[in-house]
């Protein structure tokens, strides 16, 4: 149970800046997950948290105390690799006993509070088995409990469900979830998957090239992207992009010629890009001409690909298994649409 | 079926062509050494003659010590030599795979330069350091050259380039030090690899002539192999009986090993998990 900062945090290998000056404040028993595309410094992030990198500048303060130079063993954060990284000559047991071990616990200690973590996580009866006779979920779970039987002040997983099948994944989402919660400890999630980052986290911290994006809870930053990339990243399917002109007056005219009416007013007239999530999109008599390349029936929804006669792609999906011809109309749904700047992709 | 025969009748003849020698050896031994000089003697072995065996074995030859000494001395050659290069190697290794230090990358490749000189080619300087440490006609002078290894040094950095990160990483924030890691972890993972290694390494120490043969003029020095060749140019008609036996016995120790070893090696790739 600790809070975490992280002020200006820096990480450069050699001339190439992976992070350039992270600044992040977690309360107690936080859950904040970290999003961006790969080689965004996610990973990175979390290895310095960790002590498995030493950082270029910067500082980490966790519980009140500068561990920006302390070695991992002496920071007390437990960490979920994304392989599990469990030692493959080790029984469960062994695997979760061994910090306990080398900090020198009484043998009926470590058996204790080893079984009271392995029931939490419901793999008290593998304590016997080795790594390889563990379905992956149950590798999972061995590694949470490796984790947990620390009691450490922070917990970091590092894309911990990637190596699952979708199924499992979802359920390991929820247990985690629910253990986190529950143990109040903590904890740092890294993922690319942004359905994890909308449903685990407290906050979000969207990455991109090193920099922090966007630092908000998810309904926020899925409802008030600060930018195009989190636009893109935040959202399933991802948003489309419109190249389009403000007008005077709250209006945006598209490339295609249709303009779209905007409830706020909006700024100077100039180049912008408008997004529209694709549920945003629907079926109309007088809209936007849109030919249809692709439609992706879902059973409760229907996606379309489309393209509209400038040639910019459009993605809709309509509700229901919708009869889609060749040729369609649509309309955006005007206060559900957000204004970018064309040049710089910050949210106007 | 076509194939499966002529690969089958492939790998007898390759079989016969390797057992042919050691039977030949084996049948040799049991007969009288005047048949074998004339060349007359039979494949089948004679099993009165199976006596030889004790005899070689308590009293050695003509100009040799009893054969039990010569294959102590060579076991325990073997045995330092394989085990002296696995301590020194595994320890090379570590250093230079898993820790950053400055000179690292010059270390790995001194260490690999001297693949490139073989004892042989440094056979003359290695006796005259020898020589002046006063460890000519002994024990450690027999195996200690022989012990640093480049070879055992470059497969365990592979082996341990192999081992992922994440162990070290998550060993690391488990609070393992170096020294634990590389025993409860590193080791015990590599396992298999060590037990091959010492396969290879016990018989190259095993076979070692050369370097024996010029270090070690005493006779109670001698391993199997000097003395093999000992009772072969030692008397005007060589004893073949006996000489075969040598070579029969001396064939037994390597095998076993292999043997035992070959067991426990594979059921632990058997066991790997990677």
């Amino acid at each position: 149970m600790a809070t975490l900062q992280l002020h200006g945090l820096e990480k450069r290998f050699g001339p190439a800046s992976v992070l350039a000056g992270i600044d992040l404040s977690l309360a107690d028993g936080e859950m904040l997950v970290i999003v961006g595309a790969s080689g965004c410094g996610k990973s990175t992030l979390l290895r310095l948290v960790a002590g498995l990198e030493v950082p270029s500048g910067g500082q980490i303060v966790l519980d009140g105390r500068d561990i920006t130079h302390l070695d991992p063993a002496a920071r007390d954060i437990a960490m979920v690799f994304q392989n599990y990284a469990l030692y493959p000559h080790m029984t469960v047991f062994d695997n979760m006993a061994y910090a306990l071990r080398i900090r020198g616990l009484k043998r009926a200690e470590i058996a204790t509070q080893v079984q009271a973590a392995a029931d939490l996580l419901g793999i008290g009866a593998l304590l016997a088995r080795k790594p390889r006779q563990l379905s992956g979920g149950q590798r999972q779970r061995v590694a949470m409990g490796r984790a947990i039987v620390r009691n450490p002040k922070l917990f970091l997983f590092d894309e911990p469900l990637s190596n699952l099948d979708a199924k499992l994944r979802v359920q390991m989402r929820a247990e985690i979830r629910r253990l986190q919660r529950r143990l109040g400890v903590t904890s740092l999630y890294v993922t690319h998957d942004q359905v994890e980052a909308m449903t685990l986290g407290d906050r979000l911290l969207v990455l991109e090239g090193g920099r922090t994006a966007q630092l908000a809870t998810p309904m926020d930053v899925f409802a008030r992207p600060a930018d195009t990339y989190v636009a893109g990243f935040i959202g399933a399917p991802a948003m489309n992009f419109l190249p389009a002109a403000l007008l005077p007056g709250g209006a945006a005219r598209l490339s295609g010629g249709q303009v779209i009416p905007l409830p706020c007013g909006a700024g100077p007239a100039g180049a912008v890009t408008l997004g529209v999530r694709p549920e945003h999109v629907s079926l109309a008599d007088n809209g936007i001409p849109l030919t249809v390349e692709l439609v992706e029936p879902l059973g409760s929804e229907t996606l379309v690909h489309g393209r509209m006669a400038d040639g910019t792609a459009l993605l809709a999906k309509l509700p229901g298994a919708a009869p889609v011809g060749e040729q369609v109309t649509v309309a955006l749904a005007p206060d559900a649409v957000h204004l970018f700047d064309a040049a710089s992709g910050k949210r106007i | 079926m076509r194939t499966d025969w002529l690969a089958h009748s492939i790998l007898c003849a390759g079989v016969l062509l390797f057992a042919l020698p050691v039977w030949l050896a084996l049948a040799g031994s049991t007969q009288p050494a005047d048949v074998i000089a004339r060349g007359e003697w039979s494949l089948v072995p004679d099993l009165h003659g199976l006596g030889i065996y004790a005899d070689v074995l308590r009293n050695g030859g003509p100009g040799v010590t009893p054969l039990w000494r010569m294959l102590l001395v060579s076991f325990g050659m073997a045995l330092a030599i394989a085990l002296g290069k696995i301590a020194i190697s595994v320890l090379s290794a570590y250093a230079v795979a898993f820790f950053r230090w400055p000179g690292r990358r010059l270390a790995f490749w001194v260490i690999f330069l001297t693949l490139m000189l073989p004892v042989e080619v440094r056979i003359i300087p290695t006796y005259s350091v020898m020589a002046g440490l006063g460890l000519i006609n002994s024990f450690t002078g027999l195996t200690l050259p022989l012990v640093a290894s480049a070879t055992a040094t470059l497969l365990f950095r592979q082996v341990f380039l192999a081992v992922p990160d994440e162990l070290m990483e998550a060993a690391r924030m488990d609070g393992a030090g170096p020294w634990r890691f590389l025993r409860d972890i590193l080791l015990p993972v590599s396992a298999p690899n060590l037990a091959a290694l010492f396969v290879i390494l016990f018989v190259y120490g095993w076979n070692q002539y050369l370097w024996p043969l010029l270090v070690a003029t005493d006779p109670r020095l001698d391993t199997v192999v000097i003395g093999i060749v000992k009772m072969i140019g030692s008397e005007v008609q060589t004893e073949w009986n006996r000489v075969m036996a040598a070579a029969v016995l001396a064939l037994l120790p390597p095998v076993a090993v292999v043997l035992l070893m070959q067991r426990w090696f594979v059921k632990g790739l058997a066991e790997g998990d990677k």
